[in-house]
């Protein structure tokens, strides 16, 4: 391939990472706190097709994105009442809401498939949009990868620098003493899942709103999945997460590249080039994780219930 | 807190509720989907009357119903046995298609067989790939602690893409119209049905797996290591059970369970591998296994149930064009709501001056 193929590339793997990584610093967040949520593929559904919904009768994308994240807290809300307060399996409660986001954004979204929406436009960053080649690629992107940009380090202080996020890990590695120390488990766990969906839904209007600026039934294509994924490979790191995000962003501009020129794979082969990369990313990440990098918070996928 | 009521732990859940628990949770789920259809602006009250009188209102509906229940029946059993292992076996869908492909792969190579022959070879590698594509994710978890909810998702897309590539590409049929079909099967490899309806031999086999299923968990060594091994790993090895081995064995068995409803489906009902042949059986499959609480004899039950609510969807989307998104819309609300009833039979409520 040409090299002047590459900045392409690298801005294409910017675009198709940022969704991935919106959903993946939310989940990282919600799994930080002890809680699996499942539910990322159906949030991210609901927010794109809400974001584009509102996007397209109010004509400002902006407000689309905040509706979205709502969607996406309001969603989560239903998962953290079921896995919080109820101590409901949360395998089950997740996957009852990925089942439920596709079937409710396939029910409300037959009208709008085909129907244009305003999406968001790139905006060049003073300064750093000039720079040589790196401006083309990390600096001239629409203003939802610019928040996940800022989101990455955001997230990173919170967990390891501040009290709120010392609170967090605790309730996700040790809920019980954090219990005793006088923290709530109940309010840190809601809180993080809430989050956690708003990102998912932002992640979703992503999607509808700056990646293809329309709506397709399924349009995640299982994109939430790997948000998770991602999680895993990034050992609950959101740095790291990040770093996995783009890789897949990069597997998927590559394949979507291939695809263009033609190259003589068939399409539906080349299709299966971003799953089997999770799949390889995941074994990656275990297989090293087996010789004493762990990363799982204690706590993730169990209940807490007081007194037990 | 101060409330006037508080939730205290049942010391025996009641074995009563449990039973009634899946009719329960059905219910509040359908009204609570009621809810979301009035909001779209749909009369529920009618939808769900058009639904009811679509799956169970005539010996046609009847017999559509249990078409659908015989692939929701396969793979129920199949998520249902990973799940009593502890295994998180969501890649059902995938499975079902690498069963349908295999199957297929059989009936277009050795068409000259006879049916005696080629059905049961058809049968045999449509499982063996199957079991190999649930293997895969066994064989990453127990090797390398591979997160098996990942893997087997991924699983059915890449499953789905590989159909897709053989139907679109060196499968398709030239006489198909430009569908991406693979070549119809011959009579020889399609499944004895009943007369004048479509129910097929897949759904005695189905009831035959329930009833093994059956046997294997409640008298054999194997199904004791099942149930020990999905209660408590910890124990279980302990106890010196080889838990590599039994997963990878239930894996092989629950991936077999799912292919066999794929080489069902092909050569029972649709008589072709072709692009979108199962509308998320092995999703659905999820929830029929999750409502009959892991329990094969229960998950013919709930299959019959799922099936109707399938054929119900199907009629919504011709009687009031709703899309058929409604019955994934409705499994979802239907899982929340066994999820919340499922703590109301752990613990009771009780006022608290009462005491």
């Amino acid at each position: 391939m040409e090299l002047s193929l590459v900045p392409l590339l690298l801005e294409a793997a910017v675009r198709a990472g940022t969704p991935i990584l919106l959903v993946a610093l939310g989940e990282l967040l919600a799994e930080r706190a002890g809680i699996l949520n499942l539910g990322v593929e159906g949030m991210m559904l609901v927010g794109a097709l809400t974001g584009f919904i509102v996007s397209q009768q109010s004509g400002e994308p902006w407000i689309g994105v905040l509706a979205a994240a709502m969607a996406g807290v309001m969603l989560s809300c239903v998962h953290a009442f079921l896995s919080i307060s109820l101590h409901a399996n949360q395998v089950g409660s997740g996957l009852a809401l990925t089942i439920f986001g596709t079937g409710l954004s396939g029910l409300l979204g037959k009208s709008f498939v085909g129907v244009p929406a305003k999406g968001f436009a790139p905006i060049a960053v003073p300064w750093l949009a000039d720079v040589p080649l790196l401006g083309r690629m990390f600096f001239q992107h629409d203003p939802l990868v610019y928040v996940a940009y800022l989101l990455v380090p955001g997230l990173w202080v919170l967990l390891y620098r501040t009290r709120p996020g010392l609170k967090v890990r605790a309730v996700g590695e040790q809920p019980r003493s954090a219990d005793a120390l006088g923290i709530s488990v109940v309010v840190v766990r809601y809180s993080c899942v809430l989050a956690g969906g708003s990102a998912a839904g932002l992640g979703g209007a992503y999607l509808s709103l700056a990646y293809t600026q329309m709506w397709v039934d399924n349009m995640t294509a299982g994109r939430g999945w790997i948000a998770l994924a991602m999680v895993i490979f990034g050992g609950w790191n959101p740095v790291r997460t990040a770093l996995g995000a783009y890789l897949f962003g990069g597997v998927q501009a590559l394949q979507l590249r291939l695809q263009a020129i033609g190259v003589t794979v068939p399409t539906y082969l080349l299709m299966m080039t971003p799953y089997a990369f999770t799949i390889l990313a995941l074994i990656i990440a275990s297989a090293s994780r087996a010789r004493g990098h762990v990363g799982t918070p204690t706590a993730l996928g169990r209940a807490y219930i007081r007194g037990e | 807190m101060n409330w006037p009521v508080a939730l205290e732990k049942r010391s025996d859940p009641s074995p009563r509720l449990r039973y009634v628990l899946p009719a329960v949770a059905i219910g509040i789920g359908l009204l609570l989907g009621a809810m979301v259809l009035s909001f779209m602006g749909a009369h529920p009250g009618e939808a769900y009357q058009e639904m009811a009188r679509g799956a169970f209102g005539s010996v046609y509906g009847l017999s559509e119903t249990l078409v659908k229940a015989t692939p929701l029946l396969l793979a129920g059993l199949g998520v249902g046995v990973a799940f009593r292992a502890g295994f998180w076996n969501i890649g059902a869908e995938g499975q079902l298609y690498m069963g349908a492909m295999a199957g297929t792969w059989m009936a277009l190579t050795y068409p000259g067989l006879p049916a005696p022959l080629l059905q049961p070879l058809m049968i045999v590698t449509g499982c063996m790939a199957g079991a190999f594509w649930g293997l895969i994710p066994a064989v990453l978890r127990t090797r390398w602690c591979v997160n098996e909810i990942i893997t087997t998702l991924m699983g059915n897309y890449i499953a789905i893409l590989w159909v897709d590539f053989l139907v679109y590409g060196p499968w398709k049929d030239p006489r198909a119209f430009g569908f991406p079909f693979a070549p119809p099967l011959l009579q020889t490899a399609r499944l004895p049905s009943m007369p004048g309806n479509r129910v097929h031999l897949g759904l005695l086999l189905g009831l035959l797996a329930a009833t093994g299923l059956t046997m294997l968990l409640k008298h054999t060594r194997l199904g004791y290591e099942i149930r020990i091994i999905g209660l408590s790993p910890g124990a279980a090895r302990y106890a010196g059970m080889n838990l590599t081995r039994t997963t990878l064995l239930v894996m092989a068995l629950s991936g077999g369970l799912a292919a066999l409803a794929g080489v069902c489906e092909v050569a029972g009902v649709q008589g072709q591998l072709k692009h979108g042949l199962s509308p998320g059986y092995g999703y659905t499959a999820i929830i029929v296994a999750w409502l009959a609480r892991l329990d094969p004899w229960a998950t013919i039950v709930v299959s019959v149930l799922l099936g109707g609510l399938l054929v119900g969807s199907d009629m919504l989307q011709i009687a009031m064009n709703l899309p058929v998104a409604v019955a994934y819309m409705l499994q979802g609300l239907i899982l929340f709501s066994v999820l919340a009833v499922e703590f109301l039979v752990g613990y009771r409520l009780v006022w608290k001056d009462a005491r």
